[in-house]
Formats: C-alpha cells, structure tokens, sequence
C-alpha cells in the first residue's frame, strides 16, 4: 500500500520549513525517515547533508548524516533503473543537476558594472540577484529531497541495498560522472529506446487498463512538456516586470514622504508573487514532465517484456513444432511469462498510484496558488489603497 | 500679493507695486524709480502683446478690441481675487482635440484635427468655437509664441515633437495598431499641448493664442517646416547659442537662481532616466501578456488531456483565469504608457523650455554687460577727446555716452523684469508640475488598484474549482 504521496516540491517560506512538509498527506512513517537538513553551495558543487531517521534493524544507528553530491544521488537514480528487479516501478525521476551558472554569471556581471551605477542601484541589484541564487539553491534542495523521499515511501524501493548505502555510508561514494565513452552510450541507448518505445507503443494492448494509460500517458507528457516551457517563460517575463520606480518623484516632488513609503513594499511583492507563482505553477509542471517519463518508461519496459513474451511463445511453437529444445524453450517462456505477469500487475498499482498522487499534487499546489496569489493581490491592494488615500487627502 | 513679497526686498532702488495679475485680478501695475531720472513707466507684459526680439519692447498699437477685451476680463469683484488666485480649477476654458482625419494622399497627406474650446471668458467672441487645424499650425503657434516671451523670462510650454517615422505611416496609409496608436498619442499631446498654453495667464490673452482658438482660416505656418529657411535659421542659431553659453560667464549674484538652475539639471537627469524606465516597463508588461496568453492556451490543452475529471475542469478554470489576467496586463500597460510616460516626456520638454528661460537671462545680463563695456569705452573716447581740439567729435561723443548710459539702464531694467519674470514662472511651474504629477499618480495608482480587485475577483471564482478536486 503506498502512502498518499505528494511531489510537488514544497519548500516555501522560512515558516513552512519547521516539519519539513515535502510530503501531504503521508502517515507519518517513523520507520524511515530522510530529510536534507542542510547543504552547502560551494564553487562548482553543491554539498548535500542527508539526514537519516529510522528504527529498522538494517541500520547501525537511529539517526544519522552523511554528506552527498548530486553525482551520488544519479548513481542511486541509474541502479534503480538497471536493476531487473525494480521493471514494474515508476522510478522516482532523478533531481535536475544544480544549476548556478546563470545567477553566478549575473552577478560578476553586476560586480564588473559596479562603478558605473550609483550606489543605490548598485545594492537593490545585489539583492535581487541574491534573492535569485537563494532561490535557485533551495529549489535544488527541495528536489534533492524530494527525490529521496519518494524512494524512502516506496516499500520495496526503500528495501534496496543501494539506498542504504547512500544514506548510511559516511565515506564518499566514489562515484565520478560518467566520461565521455559512457555518455555517448547512453544516448545511444536512449535512441534505441525511444525507436524501440514506438514499435512498442504501435502495438495494441489486449489489456484496456494498459492500453489507455499508454495514450493518456504519451499524449500528457508532451502536454506537460508544452505547459512547463510555457509557464517558464511567462515567468521569466513576470520577474523582469517591476513596478517602476517612483524614487526619482521622491527627489525632486514633493509628494508625501508616507506615500512612497507604502509603494517600495508593493514593488516588493509583486516580486514575490512571481517567485510564488514559479515554485506552485512551474516546478509542479516541471516535477510532473520527469514523473510522467517515468511512468512512459513503465510502460516501456513492460512492453518489452510483453515483446519478449510474445516471441518466447512463438519460439516455443516453433519448438514444439520441430521437436526441438521444447524442454529449453518451455522455461525460457515461463520465466518471460512470470517477468511479464510481475511487472504488469506492480505496474497497475503503480499507475494508480500515479495518478492519485498526481491528482493531489495539483490539487495541492493550485489551491496554494489561487490562496497565495489572492493574499498579494489583497495585500498590494490595501497599500494601494492606504497610499491612494493620502495622495487624496493631501490637497 | 505673493510676487509683492518676492519683489519687494528685491532692488534696493526701486519702489514696486505689484499686484500680479490672474485673469480675475486686477492689471499689473510696475512703478520703477531710478536713481538718475524721476521715470514713471508702465512696465506690465501684458499690455505689451507684440514685440521684436530686442530686449527694448517696442509697443506696437494694440486694436482696441483687444483692450477693451482684456479690460472685462479683469473687471471682477477684488474680494475673489485672494480665494480664486490659486484656484486654476475653476479655470473657465475647457478645450479637447478630436477627431483626426486624414486630408490627402501619400507623401503630401496630413492629419487634421478639430480643436474645440468652451468658455465663459469674455475675450473669447463665442461661448463656444470649433477649428481644425493641423500639427504644423499647432508649431507654427508655439514658434510665434516663443520669439514673443521667451526672451522675457517666459516658459512657453513647448509644442509636441515632430516624428518623420510615425507620420510616414500614417501618410502611406497603414492602417495598423502602431499609427493608430501614433495618432493618438499625437491627438493626445496636442490636446495637453493647449491646455498647457492657456493655463498661463499671458498667454491665454496673446492675440496669436485667440486667433488660433478662433478664427476659422489660419495663415499656414511654412516656416516650421525643417529644411525651410527658417528652419534652418534656427538651427543655426541654436548652434549659436550652444557657442555663446559656453563663453558666458556669468556673474550669480543671486543664489536663488544658481539653486534653481542645479535643481533643474537633476530634475532633467531624473526624468529622462524615468522616462526611459517607463518605457521599459511598458515593454515588459506587453511581453508578460504575450507569454500569459500562450501558457493559458497550454495549460488548457493539459486540462483536456487530463483523464481526471474534476482536476481536468480545474485545470481548464486555471487557463481562463490566465486569459483574463493577460487582458488585464494589456490594459495595465495601456494605463502604465498614457499616463506616466507622457507625462514624463511633456515634462522632459517643459525643463528644456525652463532651461532655456535661464539661459535668456543669462543672455540678457550679457547684453547689459556688453553695454556697460561699451559705455566704458566711449567714456574713455570722450576724456581722450577732451584734451583734443574737436568740438563736433566731442559733442558726437558725448552723446553717444548719453545713448549708451540709456542702453546700460535699459539693459539693467531688462535684467532685472526677466528675473523677475523667472521667479514668478518658475513658482507657478513649480506649483503646475506638482498638481500634473500629482493626478497622474493617483490615477495612475488607482488603475493599479482596478488591476488588483479584478484579479482577487478571478482567482476566488478559481480557488473553489480547485478545492473541488477530489
């Protein structure tokens, strides 16, 4: 039974941050619990505490920390999806590499700019573009995280050797990326796939349950693919816009002191609307586009095995048929059969449970939109209102 | 009144009376006495409605209509005049641009637009008067009218700039979203372009203001034009300006006008600055729009793909509220460039017009200063010539001491009214430029606030759709 798990990547304010509310609605397991309580942004890598809690017998203490780099939680990601084992899951997608080049270029670009701009500009830049680091960082964080999570839910993933190791081994991992060889090995193999995954796809399932999950999946994975792109770029555009500067009137009109006062805090918020909007609407889409690759990839791997079924059987035919290696045959089919059977009927569960946690997630984060989007808007709208109100009165 | 009190300390030699005259008060009357000779002049700018470039007026005869005119104007109960002095709202003219038609075809087309004016005032001939004219007109006012006060001391609100690329537009015939835009922006400024010049009591009365209010065929103003001669005369002697401020040196004995002047300068860096950041941010509110409008049309094509019925509605909710939020950007940007950054941009050319007012005085004390130098001079011929036996050279040269001690305090009278001049202009400008930002603002603000009551409306028509999923 899989617990109501939400994904939708959760870190918000400083306040939400207590219990570490990644998870909704989850029966809090005491069993085993992972958290990432801190982490540490260095020149080129980001360093990762995982923080363990846990009362099962496999571990040697209760709690526990090790630090990690997110090379190591690829290799916990890739042995997941090697091993036979784990076909019939939905491997929770691996957490995007941290990606601080663009924010770390900015802001050399402001320290080179800094002699031509005044003062004033000079700091109001600094932070807007710390504020942007910050919020990259915990963005990265909170997908590390979340990523652990899934898998620490996940009752036979949970289980994996692997997945211990990662959490408990405080020596490092010794995992260096893959090199250039091994890259272009996987994109080979994702070129297969992806030719394999057609000839897949193009085959009818006797089984509806699968054979609509298949059309739903292929058409909403390239939906969310479209609605992530275009939700990033709206929200690139909302956090260029600023509510423009009225400083310069304060200088040079004099309009009431307390006006402007009230006005620097709207410019504020509408800053952090778009920062809100990113975190519920954005990452939401984004974490989704990963889930549902995983979930294609599910459905790939059973058609695989349905694929090798199918030619066990006819292979089988033509055995019985020459009288031939029956015996080699008739087990080669078993085994195809049984690895078909398991993955179909974990990968059932799986899809449901997909979608329930789909459902909640969006559930979750749209709620959380409209509520959050509704306090900024009521809340610039009563300064607007307070400053309105002065200008008026002051004739 | 307010200008006795800034006067009054003023010229340790002259004794001024000087009620400041509003169209409701009474005519303003300067009495000047000199040190040399007991002179009695009537020194108020408004009588002196048509002068040369000088800076010795020349009174030309003013038809008595005109006289008699102004003359109802100012015959108002003196009780008003203390409370309605300040009170330019009750300012009795109200005058709109409308309607822009086009006359003509391709490159020699233009745009004409209807200038009504409604009034109570009695120099106006009608309560009501209705003209067409077009933008060349609209220059060819605002050129007469700064040769005529410029060099007194007047800031003439300066006319809408020419634009060579908008108007080809709207000459070929493009019928697009830009001229159209074009055209109003024009119609607008034209329109705040009169007001500006009316709201000025002077140039309310100017005779060339009427005539251009009124009469209904207007002689046309060719020497507007760019490469005219007169155009290009005035390039050249904007050239010669630029030269001549550089060389002068002014002596600023009066830190009021060196404070004011450095006030400016900022007020000229900080506006153009803002101007160029509204424009900016217009820019990026269209942008906004732009990429609101195409997620809303993803996110419902998600909603339909949606196998969940319920998330599916909501998701389908979330794209109409998008849609809408995007037509409120595109309305929020509309509001972000009329009101604020035309404003900036008049204001932009009215500091320009301010400098300039600065610089004619500094102008004016050059010229005194130059007669000084020259009247030096022939003091020195006139005491050379003394020792030499030439009565007719003597007596030319005593004369021309007396015509240059006569230039000399002309020059210093002419320094002194278009300093005085500038205190008052730029008190009232001062006082203008206040109030325009200060409605713009709240106008300004308060669209934001329609902005903010229309999202909150959407998003709580969303937030029980997406409750709702279950």
């Amino acid at each position: 039974m899989q617990e109501g798990l939400d994904d939708g990547p959760d870190f918000l304010s400083e306040e939400d941050r207590g219990p570490r509310a990644v998870n909704v609605d989850l029966q809090t397991d005491a069993t085993l619990q992972v958290d990432i309580s801190d982490a540490l942004s260095e020149r080129d890598k980001v360093k990762f505490t995982v923080h363990t809690k846990s009362t099962l017998p496999n571990f040697k203490q209760n709690e526990f920390s090790v630090v990690r780099q997110h090379e190591e939680f690829i290799w916990l990601h890739d042995s997941f999806v090697e091993n036979e084992e784990y076909a019939g899951y939905i491997i929770p997608p691996a957490p995007p590499k941290p990606d601080f080049d663009a924010s770390r270029e900015k802001l050399q670009k402001l320290g080179e700019g800094e002699g031509s701009m005044t003062k004033e500009e000079f700091t109001k830049m600094k932070q807007e573009l710390e504020a942007e680091y910050l919020a990259i960082f915990k963005k990265t964080v909170a997908m590390h995280e979340v990523f652990l999570c899934r898998v620490a839910a996940h009752p036979v993933l949970r289980k994996d050797l692997n997945f211990h190791v990662f959490l408990e081994y405080n020596q490092d991992l010794s995992v260096r990326g893959k090199n250039k060889k091994e890259k272009l090995e996987d994109f080979f193999k994702n070129v297969v796939k992806s030719a394999d995954g057609v000839l897949v796809a193009g085959v009818k399932d006797v089984d509806d349950f699968f054979e609509h999950e298949k059309t739903f999946l292929l058409e909403y994975h390239n939906r969310v693919k479209d609605a992530s792109a275009k939700s990033d770029r709206m929200i690139r555009s909302h956090k260029s816009k600023f509510l423009f500067s009225i400083s310069y009137f304060y200088g040079h009109s004099p309009l009431p002191l307390s006006c402007f006062q009230t006005l620097f805090p709207v410019q504020k918020i509408e800053a952090r609307v778009a920062a809100d909007e990113d975190l519920k609407l954005a990452d939401l889409l984004k974490y989704y586009l990963r889930e549902s690759q995983a979930a294609k990839d599910l459905l790939y791997r059973r058609g695989r095995a349905l694929a090798d079924y199918e030619n066990a059987n006819k292979a089988l035919d033509k055995a019985r048929a020459k009288n031939k290696d029956v015996l080699q045959a008739e087990t080669t089919q078993q085994v195809c059969c049984q690895k078909f059977e398991k993955i179909s009927e974990s990968a059932k569960q799986e899809l449901i449970d997909f979608k329930t946690r789909r459902v909640a997630a969006f559930r979750k984060n749209l709620v959380e939109l409209a509520e959050l989007e509704l306090k900024h808007a009521k809340g610039n709208l009563q300064l607007l209102q307070s400053c309105l109100g002065v200008l008026k009165g002051d004739t | 009144s307010n200008d006795a009190e800034n006067t009054a300390a003023h010229h340790r030699n002259t004794l001024q009376f000087n009620t400041y005259s509003h169209r409701k008060q009474l005519f303003s009357v300067c009495v000047t006495l000199s040190e040399a000779t007991e002179e009695v002049s009537l020194d108020s700018p408004e009588r002196q409605p048509i002068l040369s470039d000088g800076p010795s007026p020349v009174i030309t005869p003013v038809t008595p209509v005109m006289i008699s005119s102004r003359a109802d104007v100012f015959d108002r109960s003196p009780d008003q005049d203390e409370d309605e002095e300040e009170n330019r709202d009750t300012f009795d003219i109200q005058i709109s641009v409308s309607d822009p038609e086009k006359v003509g075809d391709g490159m020699n087309a233009y745009m004409v637009y209807k200038v009504l004016t409604k009034t109570s005032l009695s120099i106006f001939s009608r309560d009501e008067v209705c003209v067409k004219r077009r933008f060349s007109d609209f220059l060819g006012l605002h050129s007469k009218l700064a040769s005529k006060y410029m060099h007194m001391g007047y800031i003439v609100p300066p006319a809408p700039e020419k634009s060579i690329v908008g108007m080809t537009k709207v000459k070929v015939g493009k019928e697009d979203l830009s001229s159209v835009e074009f055209v109003e922006k024009r119609r607008s400024a034209l329109e705040r372009y009169l007001l500006r010049t009316v709201k000025h009591p002077a140039l309310l009365k100017d005779p060339d203001v009427l005539q251009f209010l009124e009469s209904s065929e207007l002689p046309r103003a060719v020497s507007t034009q760019a490469l005219s001669g007169a155009g290009i005369l005035r390039m050249v002697n904007k050239a010669a300006d630029a030269v001549n401020k550089m060389t002068i040196k002014m002596n600023e004995s009066d830190a009021w006008f060196e404070e004011k002047q450095q006030q400016f300068e900022n007020l000229d860096v900080q506006l153009r600055k803002l101007h160029a950041s509204v424009e900016s941010l217009v820019c990026h509110r269209k942008e906004l729009s732009v990429n609101t409008a195409s997620f809303a049309k993803s996110a419902a094509m998600l909603g339909n793909s949606e196998d969940h019925t319920a998330l599916s509605r909501a998701l389908s909710q979330l794209a109409e509220v998008e849609e809408k939020i995007d037509q409120l950007h595109q309305d929020q940007a509309c509001a972000d460039f009329y009101l604020i950054s035309e404003l900036l941009g008049d204001y932009v050319r009215l500091i320009t017009a301010v400098k300039g007012v600065f610089d004619q005085r500094m102008k004016t004390w050059a010229k005194c200063q130059d007669a000084q130098v020259m009247l030096q001079r022939k003091r020195e011929a006139e005491a050379k010539l003394q020792h030499a036996n030439k009565p007719d050279k003597l007596q030319q040269a005593k004369d021309e001491i007396r015509e240059w001690e006569g230039k000399v305090q002309q020059g210093e009278r002419d320094f002194e009214q278009i300093s005085k001049n500038i205190r008052r202009e730029v008190g009232r400008f001062e006082k203008d430029r206040v109030k325009d930002f200060r409605v713009v603002i709240i106008k300004y603000l308060e669209s934001l606030v329609h902005t903010q009551q229309q999202m909150i409306k959407y998003w709580e028509a969303f937030l029980p759709e997406a409750k709702a999923i279950a």
